[in-house]
C-alpha cells in the first residue's frame, strides 16, 4: 500500500556538510514529569515509556511506516484457524547483564501481566489469551478463545527479565519496589546508568545490541517541570530535543540562528480531538441534529485560529496515513445554511430571539473541557460562536480533569464535551464505539449503540488478514463519518526539533524516533566528550 | 519558663490532630482519586482493575477506617509507600529531597537577613533621604514583582542572550569530569539565579520592618539620653538602637521555620530543582496521598514548633516578656 509522505523537515534535504556516521556524543532530552519507573509494564506516563523503550526490547513493533514488525521475535506463524501465534525468538540477544533472552522471559512477562496483583493497564489484551506455552528456548506459543488480531500487536510489551525478576514475584514483593524498577537491566538499544530523582535520567548505548550499535553515545533526560524553562534551554541549546507548541513554531522559533541550531519537523501526530454528544440526550439522538452541527462548525478555522494552521480537519477516528485510513468518507463542510435546514427538518425552529425552539424549549447545551488544554478551550469557544448563529445556544464549562472525569463523564452527566483521542498501532477501537463498553468505568462514554458498528468491531478482531481488515475498518469509517456520533474536529501536527547536530533522522508515518539507533552526529560536529 | 514550654507542647499535640485530620478529609473530599491518575488516560484500563488498585491501597474503606489505619501508622513514623509507580517508601522521597531545599533556604535566609537588617538601618537613619526614597521604590516593586516572570526574564537576560549562568538544575552534565573547584563554580553558579530571585521578595518586607522597628527605637528616651551624653551617632546607632531594634526581627526566624522545609513550588518548577516544593506539587496532583500527608505532618508540625520557638526566643531577647510572660504563669 502506498503512504503520503507526511513528515517533511524545513530545511531542504540535509544539509551539505552532513559527514558521515560516528560513534559519540550524548543526545540530551527534556521531560516535564520525573519518570515513575523503570518497568513501563506498570506506568503510564509518556516519559517512562519513552525511556524504557530505549532499554528494553519488545516482541514485536511498528515499523516506519506502522506496520507489524519482529524485535525479539524473528518471525511468527499465524494457525490456520488464526486462534494460535506462534512467536520465533531471536537466538543470543543478550540482557545487558549478559543472560540470554528466551522464551522464558516473554512466558514470565505474560504471567505478571496477567496477574491480578500486578497494577497495570495493559492486562485486558493478554487476559483474552486460552493458553501461553513455551514450547522450547526460542518458541514462544499463544492461543486465543476466537481470533484476536489486536493481540498481536499487544506483544510489543516490554519484556522483563525472568532471571532477576520472578524470584521476588514468586515471593510475593510488589514489582515496584525492586531495583529493577530503580536500576533496570534490560535487552534494548541502551544500557541504564543512573537516575537521580528529580534531576536526570542518564543511558548508554549497548554496543551488544543485537541490530548493532546505536551512534549515539548517551542520552540524558533532564527532568524540567517548567514548559517555559525547557523552551528556553533549547534556545540556549542545552537540550537537544524537544516537542513545540504551535505558537512556538510559528512565532517564537523563526529567527535565522534557531533555524540554523535545530531542524524542525512537522507530522501528524497520533490523536485527533472531537466534540462528543451525551447520546442518552433526546436530542442528539436524531443523526441530522449531530450532522447540522458538523455543518455549522467550520474545522478549518478551528486549526488556522488555534493550531495556526499546524493540523489538518479530522474525518473520521484515525489518522491519515496509516494502512486502514479511509479518506473517501461523507463529509461535513462548513455550510450553515444546511445546518439550518437540517435542524428545521427535526423540528428545530428559531423563536422570537433567535435561539431555536421545539415544543417550546430553546436549543441550549453545555460543553465542558478539562482545564489545562487552552487548545480545548479555545476550540469550544470558536464552535461556541459558530452554533450561536445557527441559533443554538452554547454555554462553556471548564472543569478541573480528576473532577471533569469523577463527576461528569462517568456519571454521563454532560450534554457535550471536547476531548481527543489518543491512536493506537492498531485499528481496533472496540473499546470505544461498541455498544457493550458504555459502562460507567468504560470509554463509550457517549453512549453510542450501533449494531452495524459493534458487529464490524466485532469483525475487525476476528481476522489476522491486512486487506480484510482494511475493508472491515474502511466501511467502519464511512459509518461513523454518515453518523456523527462525535463531530470529528482535528488531527494536530507533532512539532519536533532535534539539533542540526544529529543526522540521519528520516520522517515517516511512525514519526521521528523509530530509527533513533540510526542517528548519528558527524565527529566533527559532536559536542560532549563523555 | 519551663511550665509555659510545656503547656504549649501539650497544646500543640490537639492541634497537630485537628490539623491532620481536617486535612485528611480535605484530601479525601477533592473530586478524583489516587487511582484515576494512573488509569483513566488509557483506553485499555477497566474498571476491574481500578477496583484492583482500590483494594491495594485500601481505598475501598471508609474515611474514619482508613484515617485511622493511617493515624496508627504515622505515631510509628511509618508513612508507608508512595502511590506513585514507583511504590517508593515516602520517608525515602522526602529524605532525598531535604538537602537541597533545606541547603537552599538557609542560604535564602542568610542573604536576605544579612542584606536587608543593613538596608533597614541605613533607610531608617537616612529617613526621607533619596536612599531611602529610592528603596521604598525597590521594595514596592520587589514586593509586586511575580517570581516566576523576573526569573524567566533573568533567564533571558543570563542564559539565552549573554550565555553567563545554567538555567536550570543544580548541576551540568559534565558536573563529574569537571576539577574540584570546576565543580564548585559549577554548583555555585547554578545557585545564582534561583538565590537572587528567593531573596528579592524576602528582601523587600525584612528591609521594611526592620527600617520601621529602627526608627521606633530611635525616638525613645534612652536614644535621646545616649546622645545627649556626646556618645558619636554610629555608636548611638549600632549599639544601642540596632540591638533593641533587632529583637522583633529576629524573632521573625521562628515563624520562618515550616518554610525552611517547605520549599517553594514556584522557584522549584521554574529552575528545576528537584526540592520539597516539586514534590508537593507533583504529588498534589498525581493525587499520592501517602507522600502529600506525610508532606502536611511535617509542615503542620514544623509551623507549630515555629510559633513556640518564636515566642519563647522573643522572651529569651526581651527581658520585658520574660517578665509578663511570668506573670501568666
Amino acid at each position: 500500500m502506498s503512504l503520503p509522505a507526511c513528515g517533511r523537515s524545513d530545511t531542504a534535504g540535509p544539509s551539505a556538510d552532513a559527514g558521515s556516521p560516528a560513534y559519540g556524543d550524548t543526545l540530551v532530552e527534556a521531560s516535564i514529569g520525573d519518570i515513575s519507573g523503570l518497568i513501563p509494564n506498570i506506568t503510564s506516563d509518556s516519559a517512562s515509556h519513552e525511556i524504557g523503550g530505549l532499554i528494553y526490547s519488545n516482541l514485536v513493533r511498528t515499523n516506519k511506516d506502522l506496520e507489524v514488525e519482529g524485535e525479539l521475535a524473528e518471525r511468527w506463524d499465524v494457525s490456520k484457524d488464526e486462534m494460535t501465534i506462534t512467536f520465533h525468538l531471536r537466538k543470543g540477544v543478550k540482557w545487558h547483564d549478559g543472560e540470554e533472552v528466551t522464551s522464558e522471559d516473554v512466558d514470565f512477562t505474560y504471567h505478571y501481566m496477567i496477574d491480578p496483583k500486578t497494577p497495570t493497564a495493559y492486562a485486558e489484551s493478554f487476559r483474552q489469551v486460552r493458553k501461553a506455552e513455551v514450547v522450547d528456548r526460542y518458541t514462544y506459543r499463544v492461543t486465543y478463545d476466537k481470533p484476536y488480531a489486536p493481540g498481536l500487536l499487544s506483544w510489543g510489551i516490554w519484556i522483563l527479565p525472568r532471571h532477576i525478576l520472578e524470584p521476588a514475584w514468586k515471593a510475593g514483593v510488589d514489582l515496584r519496589t525492586t531495583q529493577q524498577n530503580r536500576r533496570p537491566v534490560g535487552s534494548g538499544a541502551y544500557r541504564f546508568v543512573e537516575w537521580k530523582t528529580g534531576e536526570k535520567v542518564v543511558l548508554e548505548s549497548n554496543h551488544d545490541y543485537f541490530e548493532g550499535r546505536p551512534y549515539i553515545n548517551r542520552v540524558v533526560y533532564r527532568i524540567i517541570p517548567d514548559p517555559s524553562t525547557i523552551f528556553l534551554e533549547l534556545k540556549a541549546k542545552d537540550i537537544d530535543m524537544a516537542g513545540l507548541t504551535p505558537i512556538q513554531f510559528r512565532r517564537q522559533t523563526e529567527y535565522p540562528a534557531f533555524q540554523k541550531a535545530f531542524h524542525r519537523y512537522q507530522y501528524l501526530a497520533n490523536a485527533y480531538a472531537y466534540l462528543g454528544f451525551n447520546l442518552l440526550d433526546p436530542r442528539f439522538q436524531d443523526r441530522r441534529v449531530r450532522q447540522a452541527i458538523a455543518h455549522a462548525i467550520d474545522k478549518q478555522e478551528i486549526i488556522d485560529g488555534v493550531l495556526l494552521g499546524l493540523g489538518r480537519p479530522a474525518v473520521g477516528p484515525y489518522k491519515p496515513g496509516t494502512w486502514w485510513y479511509k479518506a473517501d468518507v461523507k463529509t461535513f463542510p462548513f455550510d450553515p445554511e444546511r445546518a439550518k435546514a437540517l435542524l428545521a427538518e427535526v423540528g428545530w425552529k428559531p423563536g422570537s430571539d433567535g435561539i431555536l425552539e421545539k415544543d417550546g424549549k430553546p436549543f441550549s447545551f453545555t460543553i465542558r473541557t478539562n482545564q489545562g488544554n487552552l487548545v480545548r478551550q479555545q476550540t469550544a469557544e470558536i464552535i461556541q460562536r459558530r452554533l450561536r448563529a445557527i441559533g443554538i445556544d452554547v454555554k462553556i464549562h471548564v472543569v478541573e480533569w480528576a473532577a471533569f472525569l469523577n463527576t461528569f463523564i462517568r456519571k454521563r452527566d454532560f450534554e457535550a464535551i471536547i476531548l481527543g483521542w489518543g491512536l493506537g498501532t492498531d485499528p481496533d477501537q472496540y473499546e470505544i464505539w461498541h455498544s457493550s463498553k458504555t459502562g460507567s468505568e468504560e470509554l463509550n462514554h457517549i453512549s453510542y449503540k450501533n449494531p452495524k458498528v459493534d458487529e464490524l468491531l466485532e469483525a475487525g478482531r476476528r481476522t489476522f488478514d491486512q486487506a480484510k481488515r482494511k475493508a472491515i475498518y474502511g466501511e467502519l469509517q464511512k459509518i461513523l463519518a454518515e453518523d456523527q456520533p462525535v463531530v470529528f474536529l482535528y488531527v494536530p501536527d507533532a512539532l519536533p526539533v532535534v539539533s542540526s547536530r544529529v543526522q540521519g533522522i528520516e520522517p515517516a508515518a511512525a514519526g521521528i524516533s523509530y530509527n533513533f539507533i540510526k542517528w548519528y552526529i558527524p565527529a566533527s560536529l559532536q559536542r560532549y566528550q563523555h | 519558663m519551663l511550665p509555659y514550654l510545656i503547656r504549649r507542647l501539650l497544646i500543640s499535640i490537639p492541634l497537630l490532630l485537628g490539623i491532620l485530620c481536617l486535612s485528611f478529609l480535605m484530601l479525601k473530599l477533592a473530586p478524583g482519586e489516587p487511582t484515576i491518575v494512573q488509569q483513566d488516560l488509557e483506553a485499555r484500563a477497566t474498571g476491574a482493575q481500578r477496583e484492583t488498585l482500590r483494594q491495594l491501597y485500601g481505598l475501598d474503606k471508609p474515611i474514619y477506617v482508613q484515617f485511622g489505619r493511617w493515624l496508627t501508622r504515622v505515631v510509628r513514623l511509618d508513612f508507608g509507600r508512595s502511590y506513585s509507580p514507583d511504590g517508593r517508601l515516602v520517608l525515602d522521597k522526602i529524605a532525598e529531597r531535604v538537602p537541597i531545599t533545606l541547603g537552599l533556604n538557609l542560604l535564602e535566609t542568610l542573604i536576605v537577613f544579612g542584606v536587608a537588617i543593613p538596608l533597614g538601618i541605613l533607610s531608617a537613619t537616612r529617613q526621607y533621604s533619596v536612599f531611602d526614597k529610592a528603596m521604598t521604590v525597590f521594595v514596592f516593586v520587589g514586593f509586586a514583582t511575580p517570581d516566576f516572570w523576573l526569573a524567566l526574564l533573568l533567564m533571558i537576560l543570563f542564559g539565552v542572550q549573554l550565555g553567563w549562568l545554567p538555567m536550570s538544575g543544580l548541576r551540568s552534565l559534565n558536573f563529574e569530569y569537571l576539577p574540584f573547584w570546576g565543580q564548585v563554580w559549577d554548583f555555585l553558579s547554578h545557585l545564582i539565579l534561583p538565590l537572587l530571585v528567593a531573596s528579592v521578595g524576602g528582601l523587600a518586607g525584612l528591609s521594611r520592618y526592620m527600617r520601621g522597628s529602627l526608627l521606633e527605637v530611635i525616638r525613645q528616651d534612652y536614644i535621646r539620653t545616649a546622645r545627649a551624653k556626646g556618645l558619636p551617632e554610629r555608636v548611638v546607632i549600632l549599639r544601642h538602637a540596632v540591638r533593641n531594634a533587632v529583637i522583633p526581627v529576629v524573632t521573625l526566624f521562628g515563624l520562618m521555620l515550616p518554610g525552611l522545609l517547605g520549599g517553594s513550588v514556584i522557584i522549584e518548577t521554574v529552575f528545576a530543582i528537584p526540592g520539597m516544593g516539586q514534590l508537593f506539587y507533583q504529588s498534589a496532583f498525581s493525587r499520592d496521598e501517602p507522600v502529600l500527608m506525610a508532606l502536611i505532618v511535617i509542615g503542620a508540625s514544623l509551623s507549630l514548633l515555629g510559633n513556640i520557638v518564636a515566642d519563647v526566643s522573643y522572651a529569651l531577647v526581651d527581658p520585658r516578656i520574660r517578665v509578663s510572660g511570668k506573670g501568666r504563669d
